[in-house]
């Protein structure tokens, strides 16, 4: 076993030339989808129509065709919103703080990432619009001059949680953005059909490949990393403050950011790892995305994982030793209470099973990983709920105490955000190359200068 | 895109980043200035080899963010300390750390979006999509595995042998000519784009129309402006006296009012003692209230020459021998009770309303009778004729 940390993983399983890259990662663009495409696009699309339908009834006939009761306000709604950012969150770890590391691994995958960052926020943002109610009056969350001269509460998270999602939303789109136009360039200047070459034109903007502009567009793209970096870890701290500052107990917790930031790393790693699983095999793309990519990933869940564990026994410690008796009762009532098979369900996804990655072997097998990442996503989506209904099921009045049920729309709705997430994805892999040609190019051996003066 | 014969520049395809990065030094060691390299992704040390120094786009990130941060630092302070104060159990208006998140938050989107713009358009100056190397072998190589130099025809040592002799001896795998395209005219008022504007004109407007207007209030969209609930005032079947609103029980006394022991008698054999103090700031409520409510019929110093007179019933003055012996408690009870046609006005002025209007109404007399004492008290004070 090699300890040399100096050393960099090796990129590809057999070094390809510069072509053999274009061909492969524009073929999903540049030819027509097979049948089981199509059959997979009709699965996801079928969930989305669920949630479609659900939504519609929600509209409809309000927010009370929900589970939600008088003692927990705040249920699947708020569960999947905090589900979905933390799974974009993997996206700009990957783009944006690898980058700052000069991890070169990233190039292979970052893409791929930063678009489901982009699809995860999407279907995040849908929940607290869906939440009101009344969507139509979204619009009073913005500051803008109105007729009754009111202001949003600027100190209050939620609104936070508005300023910090929608910059989330569009700093990643331009990120995004930013790195698909050389990539358009080349897809232009590939392309025989005329009218796809008319719109790789359009949103290449007429990219040149010049030197005179990469060295604009690398800065640039260093200080969007270097700006996402503290916007990632910002978004998730917001989201993690509408519960810390409130008094209810299991919520009031200064651990809240640290914990909630390091469980949406987690939970999106998994979600990256899940579909790379699926692209890398369907597209032939086992070369470029290697077991290496893959168990640098499965290191990080392991990681990310351990310290969800380490702040689920913190919560538990702190509760005790502060000395609040609603705290203790509410820890003890999240492990022992009405919800104690969803509280062992999220301690043995997130803490327990993902231990096993510390075997190599584990790690480098397929299916293992496939099965592990499942569960850590279900423990993921478990954690927020736990939070967030069992706090409110115990809060400082006990006459109110009661349990949460869901109703089928509020599984429909959570369905049909698993469709609109993957039914996104699944269109981006043919309409946009799914791996950064531009970037990844810069990494194949014999890509960079020796510096030796030209001799050959 | 067809191209005219006028030449644009001379450009050159090398085979690895090795020779591209040396025919870079050399093309810029000649002293050609007005050159560009052309590689898929950007090469390490192209840069200084092509004599170009840092990007200058971290100063716009820089001023925009801070000028984001700045601005919305100072809108929130202005909504909330000045526009429309927030009450929240007595904390202060502005206190800093609370509006950190948001002002952060603000300076990222300011710092990339100016960032984004700055950088297409004025760095890149994009889009440009029908630049001279467009559609050229020359673009078509370099934008997948081979790199690129061309010099433009507009360097001060332009000379098209010799840098095709150049770039041969730099190993070059080829070198291209590259011509203008030819200048396209697009007219104004083209047919075909004349219609396109029509149709987008009336697309745009009926559809606007009919959304706002029309689809946005079929049922059962009315936007939960007509709900399922009574509203007082209403009729309900549920109750017996068809009202939708319970009146309160005989009796009830609301929250802060004390019930009026004469109320309806006209001439009480006995009234209410007056419990305030004449104080300065009581008589100036008294004042106000006196102004706004009594001295439309009475007159601005209760002389009954109101300026309503003629329309209305003239108030009495104030000055008369009977009300000047009136108690105070008298004069409250015509203001709470009303006298001939003036109405009851407890509903509209508080009980220690009423009061100031008692005192002020005294003030009101003793002014016009006033003694040669008085005239002295008043050249001790300073003037008070507010």
């Amino acid at each position: 076993m090699s300890l040399d940390y100096s050393e960099d993983m090796v990129q590809f399983t057999r070094e390809p030339q510069l072509v053999e890259l274009d061909d492969l990662i524009a073929k999903p663009v540049e030819t027509n989808p097979s049948k089981k495409y199509f059959l997979a696009l009709t699965f996801t699309a079928s969930l989305l129509l669920i949630g479609i339908i659900c939504t519609g009834i929600t509209f409809y006939f309000g927010i009370g065709t929900w589970g939600n009761n008088q003692t927990i306000g705040w249920a699947f709604g708020i569960t999947n919103f905090v589900f979905w950012v933390g799974i974009a969150h993997a996206g700009t770890l990957i783009s944006a703080i690898l980058f700052l590391l000069r991890q070169k691994w990233r190039n292979a995958i970052s893409r791929f990432a930063e678009a489901m960052t982009i699809f995860a926020v999407m279907c995040a943002g849908l929940f607290p619009i869906l939440h009101m109610g009344r969507p139509w009056l979204g619009g009073y969350l913005m500051p803008y001059p109105n007729s009754m001269n009111l202001w949003p509460n600027f100190i209050s998270p939620l609104v936070w949680d508005v300023f910090a999602v929608s910059t989330y939303f569009i700093v990643s789109l331009l990120f995004w953005y930013l790195g698909l136009i050389p990539d358009f360039a080349t897809l232009r200047d590939r392309s025989k059909d005329k009218i796809k070459k008319i719109v790789y034109s359009f949103f290449s903007l007429g990219w040149r490949h010049s030197n005179r502009h990469w060295r604009h567009y690398e800065k640039a793209y260093m200080i969007f990393a270097g700006l996402a970096t503290p916007l990632v870890l910002s978004v998730h701290t917001v989201v993690s403050f509408d519960f810390a500052a409130t008094i209810v107990p299991g919520w009031h917790s200064t651990i809240f950011p640290p914990y909630f930031v390091a469980g949406a790393v987690f939970s999106g790693f998994a979600m990256v790892v899940i579909a790379l699983l699926v692209v890398r095999k369907v597209f032939d793309m086992e070369n470029i995305i290697t077991l290496n990519h893959l168990e640098k990933m499965n290191k990080i869940i392991l990681l990310t994982g351990s310290m969800v564990g380490y702040a689920y026994l913190m919560e538990a410690f702190i509760s005790w030793y502060s000395g609040v008796h609603t705290e203790q009762y509410s820890a003890i009532n999240r492990a022992f209470g009405d919800y104690a098979w969803a509280y062992w369900t999220m301690v043995s996804c997130n803490a327990f099973i993902p231990q096993f990655f510390w075997f190599r072997k584990i790690r480098r097998s397929i299916p293992a990983m496939f099965i592990i990442v499942i569960l850590v996503l279900v423990g993921m989506w478990f954690e927020r709920f736990v939070i967030i209904v069992s706090s409110l099921s115990r809060d400082f009045l006990p006459s109110s105490w009661t349990y949460f049920t869901p109703s089928l729309i509020d599984l429909g709705i959570l369905i049909g955000s698993f469709g609109l997430f993957f039914t996104l994805v699944l269109v981006f892999t043919r309409t946009l190359p799914v791996i950064a040609m531009s970037e990844i190019k810069g990494i194949v051996k014999g890509a960079q200068p020796t510096h030796n003066g030209g001799a050959n | 895109m067809s191209r005219s014969n006028k030449l644009h520049s001379v450009a050159a395809i090398f085979d690895n980043p090795d020779k591209v990065i040396f025919a870079a030094e050399k093309v810029r060691d000649e002293g050609y200035k007005k050159f560009d390299v052309n590689t898929p992704y950007p090469i390490h040390g192209m840069d200084e080899a092509m004599g170009l120094g840092s990007s200058k786009i971290g100063f716009v990130t820089l001023f925009f963010g801070l000028f984001g941060g700045a601005f919305i630092l100072l809108f929130m302070w202005w909504s909330l300390a000045l526009s429309y104060p927030l009450f929240i159990g007595g904390k202060p208006f502005f206190s800093l750390p609370a509006f950190f998140p948001i002002t952060f938050e603000t300076a990222v989107l300011f710092a990339c979006v100016s960032t984004f713009i700055a950088l297409i358009t004025v760095f890149f100056k994009l889009p440009f999509n029908n630049h001279p190397l467009h559609d050229t072998d020359y673009m078509k190589q370099v934008s997948v595995d081979k790199y690129g130099i061309y010099i433009l025809l507009e360097d001060e040592k332009f000379d098209k042998d010799k840098i095709i002799e150049l770039f041969n001896s730099l190993g070059a795998s080829s070198t291209e000519l590259i011509y203008q395209p030819k200048e396209e005219k697009y007219s104004m008022f083209q047919p075909k784009y004349l219609i396109f504007l029509v149709f987008l004109a009336v697309g745009t407007s009926a559809s606007t129309y009919l959304m706002l207007n029309k689809l946005m209030y079929i049922n059962p969209f009315n936007w939960m402006e007509f709900q399922e609930k009574l509203n007082p005032q209403e009729s309900s079947l549920f109750f017996a006296d068809r009202r939708s609103m319970r009146t309160p029980v005989n009796g009830t006394v609301a929250r802060g009012f004390i019930p009026y022991p004469y109320k309806g008698i006209a001439n009480p054999k006995e009234v209410l003692s007056n419990p305030t103090l004449p104080t300065t700031s009581f008589l100036k409520l008294g004042k106000k209230k006196y102004l706004t409510f009594c001295s439309p019929c009475h007159g601005n110093f209760g002389e009954g020459d109101s300026r309503l007179n003629g329309q209305f019933p003239n108030g009495p003055t104030f000055h008369s021998d009977k009300v000047r012996n009136f108690k105070d408690g008298m004069i409250y009870h015509i203001i709470t009770n009303g006298q001939n046609s003036m109405s009851a006005y407890d509903r509209q002025i508080s009980r220690e309303e009423r009061w100031a209007i008692v005192d002020y109404i005294r003030v009101l007399q003793r002014a016009k009778n006033a003694k040669n004492s008085d005239l002295e008290e008043i050249k001790k004070e300073p003037s008070t004729n507010d």
